[in-house]
């Protein structure tokens, strides 16, 4: 034990458990990825929507990535009170110009941060959306506000193809 | 332990277990010496093999008619329901035999927890039956999901979306799980996939369980080691496998009870919509068996800590024989403890409770009491017990009590007297 030299046999020993970690490595990650998304999945990642027969103070729900989108064309009241929120009130500050690029046009994944239910349209404290099943209250700009979710609902990338159609995705 | 000294009689039988000892196996297990003193809550390690087995062979015939896909799944089980043969019943064992192996499993923890079964040398035992436990509550998760209806849909939504509580990499998980942006087409496959290996998985650790139990031999109401076998202990066969199968008899009036006259009453009507990516259903709940850890989740405001704190409540237990510091196992010789016992008891059906109302006011706030009481047991309440209780004198061995020695001693003795009549 006093004077352990290094040999040729420990040598061999060190490189070939580093080869077979390697090889073991190559097998187990095919076998982890083919879990993730697959190339039929990641195809459907665009939708576009028509919006032109949509008046003020109505929000559809399409369905983009399996997952709902909320699009709602705002009143000018309801862009005011959007607007008017202070960010010391935002658990997860945000301003709603950087939310809504069109401050008309409000576009959002439906989808509860907390734990993935859908938010109901127009109930709640704040006049925005309300999930049933954790009780998390949003802003009319999709903001948290009260309840155990702990961020926004999110914006995806979105762009308007035309004055009628939405892109998403 | 019984001895491995065991020679078939026949010529055959000894030719065959000098290359694979089946029959002494066999033989190990007839023979083996249990405490004559084990009580009805020790049936239900048989109850639960049972259990077991109906899952799997359910769950075999199921799978030869469902289709795992997420346009035709619903309809596959409203087929295995109306036009297979005798498909309804098969459908009803399997659905309420995962609530009846859950009714079993708290029976037999809790039964642990008052004798003191997971204390030294049933360390192992304890731990390995934790993680059955945790399987059993994958796999049940994830069988609720098959059927595609709107609870399956929404109860797989909710606590996939569990896993995007972590810092970082939470939602890479969550999309690697689902196999898309959202619980789909991929993710009911996969969970099927998974439903259907994880029975043999607890079917493995079974044998472990039963392995470990088999070398130390089993606890018994009284907690004490066996002394002298010829005296303390009975062989398990006739006299447990008896017993066993009584208790198990009257476990199926039980289970057939439900089966056939209340099939559903333990499921969620809204499981028989067809799942709706876009419309979430008003009241959210698991399946009664998961109520308490849905709790407190609950229970705590913040996402994160919220689900440290479920999976703490369950991994807690996996700690049990070192935060519990006292050396007498059974509950009958600590007073204290048995009182804290009950309290936990109640605890816990309490969280059950609260688990199925909705989360605000005041269930809010007894769900946030018996949550934090629930870990100032394990943490607190069990670590000084040890210390400060005076516990009863222990008899000095398990047929003591029946002889007169013991501090029930007029039970003892009424006992003595209706056995020699």
């Amino acid at each position: 034990m006093a004077e352990k030299k290094t040999k040729r046999r420990d040598f061999l020993f060190t490189a070939t458990y580093a080869v077979g970690a390697v090889g073991v490595g190559a097998v187990v990650w095919p076998m982890i990825d083919q879990m993730n998304p697959d190339a039929s999945v990641k195809a459907l990642a665009s939708t576009e929507v028509d919006v032109s027969s949509m008046n003020p103070g109505k929000t559809i729900t399409v369905l983009w990535r399996g997952k709902p989108v909320f699009i709602r064309r705002r009143t000018q009241e309801e862009i005011a009170e959007a607007k008017s929120v202070k960010m010391e009130e935002l658990k997860d500050p945000e301003k709603d110009e950087d939310r809504a690029k069109n401050p008309e046009w409000l576009v959002m994944l439906g989808v509860c941060t907390h734990l993935g239910c859908v938010p109901l349209d127009q109930k709640g404290d704040y006049n925005g959306w309300f999930c049933p099943c954790h009780g998390s209250h949003y802003d009319i700009s999709g903001r948290i506000r009260k309840g155990p979710a702990p961020t926004n609902m999110e914006v995806p990338k979105y762009e308007f193809v035309n004055a009628n159609t939405i892109k998403i995705g | 332990m019984s001895d491995h000294n065991y020679t078939p009689q026949s010529k055959v039988g000894k030719w065959f277990n000098d290359r694979l000892p089946l029959l002494t196996l066999a033989n190990h297990l007839t023979d083996y010496p249990t405490p004559k003193n084990l009580n009805y809550w020790w049936t239900f390690g048989g109850i639960l093999t049972f259990c077991l087995i109906t899952q799997i062979v359910t769950g075999l015939t199921l799978a030869m008619h469902y289709i795992a896909h997420a346009d035709m799944a619903f309809e596959s089980v409203e087929h295995i329901m109306r036009d297979v043969n005798y498909g309804w019943l098969i459908r009803y064992i399997h659905a309420n035999g995962a609530s009846m192996f859950f009714l079993a499993v708290y029976i037999h923890i809790f039964r642990s927890l008052f004798y003191g079964s997971y204390k030294s040398p049933r360390e192992i035992i304890w731990i390995i039956g934790i993680i059955i436990y945790l399987l059993m509550m994958a796999a049940a998760f994830m069988g609720y999901v098959l059927p595609w209806g709107q609870m399956s849909f929404w109860g797989a939504t909710v606590i996939t979306n569990l896993f995007s509580a972590i810092p970082l990499v939470g939602e890479g998980i969550v999309t690697w799980l689902w196999g898309g942006y959202s619980v789909d087409n991929p993710t009911l496959t996969r969970f099927f996939t998974l439903h259907y290996l994880i029975p043999f998985l607890i079917l493995g650790l079974v044998v472990l369980h039963i392995w470990a139990l088999h070398v130390p031999g089993n606890n018994n109401p009284v907690g004490i080691d066996i002394q002298k076998p010829s005296k303390d202990t009975v062989p398990f066969h006739p006299y447990i496998v008896i017993k066993d199968g009584f208790a198990l008899l009257m476990f199926m009036i039980v289970f057939a009870f439900f089966v056939f006259y209340t099939p559903n009453i333990l499921g969620h009507a809204d499981n028989y919509i067809e799942a709706d990516p876009l419309v979430t259903p008003a009241h959210i709940v698991p399946e009664w068996y998961l109520l308490p850890f849905y709790a407190i989740l609950r229970s705590v405001p913040d996402k994160l800590l919220g689900v440290i704190a479920m999976l703490s409540a369950i991994l807690i237990l996996a700690a049990l024989p070192w935060l519990d510091t006292s050396k007498i196992r059974s509950a009958v010789f600590r007073p204290l403890y048995r009182q804290f016992y009950w309290i936990l008891v109640a605890d816990v059906l309490i969280l059950g409770y609260v688990g199925a109302m909705p989360a605000e006011g005041l269930y809010l706030l007894i769900a946030r009491v018996a949550t934090a009481y629930y870990f100032l047991h394990f943490l607190v309440i069990l670590p000084l017990l040890g210390f400060r209780e005076k516990t009863i004198p222990l008899p000095l061995s398990i047929t003591d009590p029946v002889l007169g020695g013991s501090t029930n001693f007029a039970t003892a003795k009424n006992k003595e007297k209706s056995v020699i009549k």
